[in-house]
C-alpha cells in the first residue's frame, strides 16, 4: 500500500476481541483499532501490536496463546471472522496478514467448546487432550525393553499413512470448528496412527475404547461426519481417520470390549 | 576472502596486522571476572573409552524398588530430555512432578526440529560404527567437549532409535520396510533417522504420550502452565546442601507453589532468545537454568551458539521470530548478492548474470554454497554489512542474501525441485508473500541453538549436589559447534537412558530428610519469588518489557552473534549494563499478579536473559580463539577461517555467579583426549 | 443411528418399489398391496409379515429419534457459550438440516400413516382400492397433499444425501479418499432415485398420466 507521496503505509483495521478477565468471570467483545499494520506480520505479530498499543495506553494486554510460532507445537489457535484459524489452511500463527484487507472488520474469538474453558481473554485449556491420550494414545513399552528396531519390517504405506495421521498438533482447531463441538477428528489421527503400525496392535481394543469413554467424559459432542473439522485443520488430517475409529470401536465391541 | 574482509570493522583489520601474540598471555576478560579453582570431573571413570559407561553404570548404586515410591523427584521441561527422563523415571516407580510452561507437555519445542535424528546403527553398511559417531561428534564440536560424555551418547544412541520404533515413532521407510537413513551435516555416512521434515515432533509425541501412560499410572503428575522461577537449595543436617525443590508459578491463578523433593532436574531447553529474535519458541527462556545458575550452579561455556544460515530474513520491525529452512536447500540453490550497491532494490531477475556475486563459489571453490554453517553465515554477514544485502530494509540495512534456484529448475525441471523442496517452497511463499520458483528466495542467518548450559558431570549432575540437568540445557556432549541432527539424540540419550541410570546413585541416599515448608531456605526462596514480582509491577516504568527485549537481541546480535572482537564486547557488556539499569527502574508491567498475565511472565524471563547476555559477552571475551560457532575476528587464519588454540582454551569455562554488581569466578575444566587426536579444520 | 437409518432405507427401497407398481395398472397394485398382507400364510398368520414390519420399523424410529435426540444435546452442552461469527466451509446443506429435516420427515410420517394406513385423514373419498386411494389423493383440485408429499420427499432427498454418506463414515467403511467419494457418490445417487421414485408417483397423477 502506498500514500499519496509513495510512502509505505499500513493496513487499519477494527477488532473485535472477546476479553474476559478470568475463567469465572463473564467476558464481553471488544473492539480495538489498529494501524500500520504491514501485511508481512502474522496474524499474531499484528496482535503483538495491539498489545503493545495497549500497554502503552495503560491497558491490559489481550492473552492469546502461542509458542513456536511456525505452525508446529498447536498452542496457537483463535477463531477468526468464525474460522478456525482464520481463512488459509494454516495454523493462526503461520496466518499473514495479507490475507486480510485494509479497512477490514476482523472478529476473534477463543474455541468455543465446554470441554475448553477459556482461561483469560483468548486462552483456553485443552487439558482435555491430554487426558484422552493418558487413556490409551500410546503404545506400552518401558524405556530399555524395546527390541531391535530392524526385527519388525514395516510396509512404506503403513508408515506413510501412520506418520500422516500423526502430524495432528493438538491444537484443538477441529473441536473448535465442529458444530457438535467433537474431538473426533483428534481422537481419529492417534488411533489411526498407532493402529496402523504393528507395534500398536496389542493395545488396539483396549485403547479405542478407553480413549472414546474419556472423550465422550469430556463432554465433547458426538460426531455428526459433517466435516468442519478436516477443512479447519492445519495439518489436513482426513475424515478416514473418523471412520477408522468407529471401525476400530466396532471390531473392539466385537472382541468383548 | 580478503576482499570481503576488508570492510569489516577496524578493531579487526588492527588485530589482523598485529604479530602473532601468544595467546596464553592475553585474557581480554581479565577485569571482568575472579579466576577460580580448576574443576576436575571425577565421575568419569578411566579405563578405555569403550568400558567407561558401563563401568559406570554398574558402580552407581540401586535404589530398592520399594524405595523408589518414597522418593520424589522433580523434573522441569517435558521436551525430549524432560518427557523421557520423566517417563523412564516413573515407570522405574519413582513418585515424579514434571513442569512445563505451555498447556501440554506435548508444546515443548523439541517439537520444532526439522531434520532428524543421528544413530550409529550402520544399517547403511558404510562404515559408521560408535567411535566413529563419537569422533565426528567432537570433531565437529571442535574438540571442545568431553570425550567420555560423548562416547557414551555415541553409545546409547542406537538404543533411541529401538526405544522410538518399539513406540510407534512413523520413521521414514524404505519399500522394503526398513528404516531409510539419509546424510546430514556435513557427514559421509548416513546415520541420520526422519520422519519427513519432523523429526522432533515424532520423537516428541513418542514421548510425551509414554508420559501421558506414566500420568495413567499414578507415578507421574504433570504441571502444565507452571513456570519454575526458583530452586530451594537447603543443607541437611550433615551441613551438605542440596537441591530440594522449586518454587513455581501456576501461571493462571498467578499462586506462588513450594514444591520439594529429593532431586531436581532441569530440562529446560536453550536459551538463544538472548538474542531476541532466534528459531526458538517465544517462551524459551534461562530463568529455569539461570535461576539455578544464582544459586551455585555452574553456567559453562556460555557463549558457544550456533548460528544457522538459512532462515528466513527478519521483514520489519514487527517480527517476533525467524523460521528455520532446512539446510538441504543448499545441495541446489545458488547463493549470490549484487555487486553493485545500486542494484540492491532492484528485482533480482532483472540484474544480469554478470552483476552477480556468487560469492560463496568465489571464495571457496571446492566447496562452494556448501561450506559449513558458521563460515555460510559469516560470509553473508560480510556481504550485508558491506551494504550489498538484499531484500526490504529494517532499520536501515538489508539483511538477506538470495538463494537462487533458477540454474537448478533449469537444469532439473520445476517438478523435480518441486518434488524435491515443495513443502519448503511452500512455507516460505506463506511467510514472505514471494513464490520462490519465480523469484530467488531471500535467506539470511538466525540464532538456532546454544552448545553452553549448565555444567554438569560425567552423570549429569551440576555444581549443586541433587541438581541434574539435561537437554539443551546443560553443555555436555557437543563442545563448541554442534552436529545436524545430534540434538534430539542427545536429549533422548539423557533422558532415556543416562540419568535414570546416574540418579539412582544419588537417590540411594535417600529419601533425605523432610523439608517443611517453613524452613529457611524455602521461605527465603519463595519470598525472593514474590518480591521480584512485586518489584516488576510496582516499578510504574514506560517501557514495555518487549522493547527492552528488542534492545538486548540487538545488541548481542551485533557485538556476540557471529563475530565478536574485544572492542565489541566491552561495549556490549556495558550497554547490558545500562540497560539493565534502566530496565529494572522503568519497565512497564501491567495486570495484577494474581491472574494469567504474560506481561509479567516475559518480564522475569527478559531480567535474566539480561544477565545472562552480560555473562555470554565475558565468555566470549575470554575465550580469545575461534572455535565452532565462537568467532573471534582476532583469531583467525590469513583466509579468515576460525583459527583454534589448543595450548591455551582447551577448557570448558564454568562460571560462577558470586552476587550481583559483582565478578563471577572463572573455574576451568581442562579438556584431555585419549582416543582422539585434535586436528584443525580447513574448508578450502 | 446409522443401522436404524439403514433399515430404513431399505424400508423406503421396498415401498417405492412397491408404490411403482402404480403404473402397472390397478391390478398389479392392488394385488401388491393383497399380497404384502398375505405373504407366508399360513406360515404367519394374515397380516404376519406387515406387523413384523410395522415393529422393526417402529423399534427403528424410536432407536432412531433416541439417538438423534442424544447427539442433539450432546452437542448443545458441548458448546453452551455460542460464537458471535461462525462460518459453515466445509458442512454441506443436507448435513445441516439433519435435525430439523428429521422431525419434519417424523411429521410427515406420522401424517401418512394418518393418510394411508389408518385412513383417518381422509381427503377425497375413502376407497376400498388401495390404487383408487392413491390417485384419488393426488388429484389437481387436491394439489395440496401432492405439496406435502413433494415437500416431504425434498427432506427425505436431503435427510439421505447426509445420511447414506454418515452411516458409511460410522459403521468404518470409508478409511480412504477413495471409499469416502464413493459413500458421497451413494448419498446423492440414494437421494435422488429414492425421492424421485417417490415423487414420481403423486406427480404422475397430478399430471393425469396416470389416472
Ligand atoms: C527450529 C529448530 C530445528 C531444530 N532441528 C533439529 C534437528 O533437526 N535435529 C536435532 O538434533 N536438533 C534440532 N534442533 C535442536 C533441538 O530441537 C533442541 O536442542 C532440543 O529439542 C532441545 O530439547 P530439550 O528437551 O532440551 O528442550 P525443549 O524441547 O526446548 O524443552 C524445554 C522444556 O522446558 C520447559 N521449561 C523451560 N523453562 C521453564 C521454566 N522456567 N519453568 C517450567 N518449564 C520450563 C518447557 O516448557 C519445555 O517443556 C532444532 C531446534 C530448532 C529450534
Ligand atoms: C423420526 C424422524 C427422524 C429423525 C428425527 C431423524 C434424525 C436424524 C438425525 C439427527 C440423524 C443424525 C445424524 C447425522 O448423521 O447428521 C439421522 C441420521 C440418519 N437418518 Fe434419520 N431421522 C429421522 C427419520 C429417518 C428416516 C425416515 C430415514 C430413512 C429414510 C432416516 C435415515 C437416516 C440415516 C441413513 C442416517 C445416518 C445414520 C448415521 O449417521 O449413522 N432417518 N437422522
Ligand atoms: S486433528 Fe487437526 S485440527 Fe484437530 S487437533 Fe489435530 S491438528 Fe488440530
Ligand atoms: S504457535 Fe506453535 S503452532 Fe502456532
Amino acid at each position: 500500500m502506498s500514500a499519496p507521496d509513495g510512502t509505505k503505509t499500513g493496513m487499519k483495521l477494527t477488532l473485535n476481541i472477546w476479553r474476559q478477565p478470568d475463567a469465572t468471570s463473564p467476558g464481553k467483545m471488544h473492539t480495538y483499532q489498529v494501524e500500520d499494520v504491514s501485511e508481512d506480520m502474522s496474524f499474531l505479530e499484528m496482535l503483538d501490536v495491539l498489545n503493545e498499543q495497549l500497554n502503552a495506553a495503560g491497558e491490559d494486554p489481550v492473552a492469546f496463546d502461542s509458542d513456536c510460532r511456525e505452525g508446529i507445537c498447536g498452542m496457537c489457535g483463535l477463531m477468526i471472522n468464525g474460522q478456525a484459524h482464520g481463512p488459509v489452511t494454516t495454523t493462526t500463527c503461520q496466518l499473514h496478514m495479507r490475507s486480510f484487507k485494509d479497512g477490514e472488520t476482523i472478529t476473534i474469538e477463543p474455541w468455543r467448546a465446554d470441554a475448553f474453558p477459556v482461561l483469560k481473554d483468548l486462552v483456553v485449556d485443552r487439558g482435555a487432550f491430554d487426558r484422552i491420550i493418558q487413556q490409551g494414545g500410546y503404545i506400552s513399552v518401558n524405556t530399555g525393553s524395546a527390541p531391535e528396531a530392524h526385527s519388525v519390517q514395516v510396509p512404506k504405506e503403513d508408515a506413510d499413512r501412520a506418520f500422516d495421521m500423526a502430524t495432528c498438533i493438538g491444537c484443538g482447531a477441529c473441536v473448535a470448528a465442529c458444530p457438535n463441538g467433537s474431538a473426533s477428528l483428534f481422537m481419529g489421527a492417534k488411533i489411526t496412527h498407532l493402529g496402523q503400525l504393528p507395534q500398536g496392535q496389542a493395545e488396539r481394543d483396549k485403547r479405542v475404547v478407553n480413549m472414546v469413554a474419556q472423550h465422550d467424559h469430556e463432554g465433547f459432542g458426538g460426531c455428526t461426519n459433517i466435516g468442519e473439522c478436516t477443512s479447519a485443520c492445519p495439518k489436513e488430517i482426513p475424515l478416514d481417520v473418523i471412520s477408522q475409529l468407529n471401525k476400530d470401536l466396532r471390531t473392539a465391541m466385537k472382541h468383548g470390549r | 576472502m580478503t576482499d570481503s574482509h576488508s570492510e569489516f570493522s577496524s578493531d579487526v583489520d588492527s588485530h589482523a596486522d598485529a604479530p602473532t601474540i601468544d595467546p596464553d598471555l592475553i585474557d581480554d576478560a581479565i577485569d571482568y571476572y575472579t579466576p577460580g579453582e580448576p574443576i576436575v570431573d571425577a565421575k568419569a571413570p578411566t579405563g578405555p573409552i569403550d568400558q567407561r559407561w558401563s563401568t559406570r553404570k554398574f558402580e552407581a548404586r540401586l535404589v530398592n524398588p520399594s524405595n523408589r515410591r518414597k522418593l520424589d523427584v522433580i523434573i522441569v521441561g517435558t521436551g525430549l530430555a524432560g518427557a523421557s527422563a520423566a517417563a523412564t523415571l516413573g515407570e522405574a516407580g519413582y513418585n515424579v512432578k514434571s513442569f512445563c510452561y505451555q498447556d501440554s507437555p506435548r508444546r515443548a519445542h523439541s517439537i520444532a526440529a526439522q531434520g532428524g535424528i543421528n544413530a550409529a546403527k550402520n544399517y547403511k553398511e558404510d562404515g559408521d560404527s560408535v567411535h566413529r559417531l563419537f569422533y565426528d561428534t567432537v570433531k565437529g564440536g571442535d574438540y571442545r567437549s568431553r570425550e567420555s560424555n560423548v562416547y557414551r551418547l555415541a553409545e546409547v544412541s542406537t538404543n533411541i532409535i529401538d526405544q522410538c520404533v518399539a513406540q510407534g515413532v512413523p520413521f521414514a521407510r524404505e519399500y522394503g520396510g526398513l528404516l531409510d537413513n539419509r546424510s546430514f551435516g556435513g557427514v559421509q555416512v548416513s546415520r541420520t533417522f526422519y520422519a519427513r521434515g519432523q523429526t522432533g515432533q515424532q520423537l516428541l509425541i513418542g514421548a510425551y504420550q509414554a508420559l501421558e501412560r506414566q500420568v495413567a499410572a499414578g507415578t507421574v503428575t504433570t504441571y502444565t502452565r507452571h513456570e519454575m522461577l526458583e530452586v530451594i537449595v537447603a543443607e541437611d543436617e550433615a551441613g551438605q546442601s542440596r537441591a530440594r525443590g522449586i518454587i513455581v508459578r501456576d501461571m493462571v491463578t498467578g499462586e506462588i507453589e513450594t514444591h520439594l523433593a529429593d532431586v531436581v532436574v532441569l530440562a529446560s531447553g536453550g536459551y538463544g532468545n538472548v538474542f531476541y529474535l532466534s528459531t526458538n519458541a517465544m517462551g524459551c527462556n534461562v530463568t529455569a537454568a539461570w535461576r539455578a545458575h544464582r544459586k551455585g550452579a555452574y553456567m559453562a561455556n556460555p557463549c558457544y551458539t550456533q548460528i544457522h544460515p538459512t532462515c528466513i530474513p527478519v521483514s520489519g520491525p514487527h517480527q517476533s521470530k525467524l523460521t528455520l529452512m532446512s539446510e538441504s536447500l543448499r545441495n541446489d540453490g545458488r547463493i549470490w548478492v549484487p555487486k553493485n550497491k545500486a542494484d540492491c532494490a532492484k528485482d533480482p531477475r532483472e540484474i544480469p548474470e554478470e552483476d552477480r556475486d556468487y560469492y560463496l563459489e568465489r571464495i571457496y571453490p571446492s566447496f562452494g554454497n556448501l561450506v559449513p554453517r558458521d563460515i555460510a553465515s559469516r560470509a553473508a554477514k560480510y556481504q550485508c554489512d558491506d551494504g550489498r544485502g538484499v531484500g526490504p530494509e529494517v532499520e536501515g540495512v538489508r539483511r538477506g542474501v538470495y538463494l537462487d534456484f533458477a540454474d537448478a529448475i533449469g537444469r532439473l525441471g520445476r517438478d523435480a525441485v518441486e518434488e524435491k523442496y515443495g513443502n519448503l517452497f511452500d512455507m516460505y511463499a506463506r511467510i514472505t508473500g514471494e513464490d520462490p520458483y519465480e523469484t530467488p528466495m531471500r535467506i539470511y542467518p538466525a540464532v538456532h541453538y546454544v552448545m553452553g548450559g549448565l555444567w554438569v558431570d560425567y552423570d549429569l549432575q551440576s555444581s549443586i549436589p541433587g541438581l541434574f540437568v539435561t537437554g539443551e540445557a546443560n553443555f555436555s556432549d557437543h563442545g563448541a559447534n554442534r552436529l545436524g541432527a545430534s540434538a534430539l539424540m542427545q536429549g533422548l540419550a539423557d533422558g532415556y537412558f543416562v540419568l535414570p541410570h546416574t540418579i539412582r546413585d544419588y537417590l540411594a541416599d535417600g529419601p533425605f530428610e523432610k523439608l517443611e515448608e517453613s524452613h529457611p531456605a524455602v521461605v527465603e526462596a519463595k519470598a525472593a519469588v514474590e518480591e521480584r514480582i512485586n518489584h516488576f509491577l510496582t516499578v510504574g516504568g514506560t517501557r514495555s518489557v518487549d522493547s527492552y527485549h528488542r534492545e538486548l537481541g540487538h545488541i548481542m546480535w551485533e557485538y556476540c552473534g557471529m563475530e565478536r572482537t574485544e572492542d565489541g564486547l566491552k561495549k556490549a557488556i556495558d550497554l547490558i549494563r545500562t540497560l539493565k539499569d534502566d530496565f529494572y527502574r522503568n519497565v512497564k508491567v501491567l495486570g495484577t499478579a494474581d491472574s494469567l498475565n504474560q506481561s509479567l511472565e516475559k518480564a522475569g524471563r527478559v531480567a535474566d536473559f539480561i544477565e545472562l547476555g552480560e555473562l555470554m559477552c565475558i565468555d566470549a571475551l575470554n575465550r580469545r580463539e575461534s572455535c565452532g560457532g565462537h568467532f573471534r575476528a582476532e583469531s583467525q587464519t590469513e583466509d579468515g577461517e576460525a583459527l583454534r588454540h589448543d595450548d591455551a582454551f582447551a577448557y570448558v569455562a564454568a562460571w560462577e555467579f558470586v552476587a550481583d554488581g559483582e565478578k563471577p569466578i572463572l573455574h576451568k575444566e581442562d579438556l584431555t583426549y585419549t582416543a582422539i587426536e585434535m586436528k584443525q579444520r580447513s574448508y578450502k | 443411528m446409522a443401522v436404524t437409518g439403514l433399515v430404513f432405507i431399505g424400508y423406503v427401497l421396498l415401498h417405492m418399489y412397491g408404490n411403482l407398481k402404480v403404473f402397472a395398472g390397478q391390478e398389479a397394485f392392488d394385488e401388491y398391496a393383497h399380497h404384502l398382507r398375505t405373504f407366508g400364510e399360513p406360515m404367519l398368520p394374515h397380516e404376519g409379515l406387515l406387523w413384523i414390519i410395522r415393529a422393526v420399523l417402529l423399534l427403528s424410529i424410536i432407536g432412531h429419534a433416541y439417538a438423534a435426540f442424544t447427539l442433539w444435546g450432546r452437542a448443545n452442552r458441548a458448546r453452551t457459550q455460542k460464537y458471535v461469527v461462525k462460518k459453515a466451509v466445509a458442512a454441506t446443506l443436507s448435513s445441516k438440516m439433519m435435525r430439523w429435516g428429521g422431525v419434519t420427515l417424523l411429521l410427515f410420517v406420522i401424517f401418512h400413516l394418518l393418510h394411508f394406513t389408518t385412513r383417518t385423514i381422509n381427503v377425497n373419498g375413502d376407497k376400498d382400492s388401495p390404487y383408487e386411494r392413491v390417485v384419488s389423493s393426488f388429484q389437481p383440485e387436491m394439489w395440496w397433499v401432492t405439496v406435502i408429499y413433494l415437500l416431504a420427499m425434498g427432506a427425505l432427498a436431503m435427510h439421505l444425501r447426509h445420511g447414506v454418506w454418515s452411516a458409511c463414515q460410522t459403521l468404518g467403511l470409508t478409511n480412504n479418499a477413495k471409499s469416502r467419494a464413493r459413500a458421497n457418490f451413494a448419498g446423492v445417487f440414494l437421494a435422488v432415485v429414492i425421492a424421485g421414485g417417490f415423487a414420481l408417483v403423486p406427480l404422475s397423477i397430478l399430471l393425469g398420466i396416470v389416472d
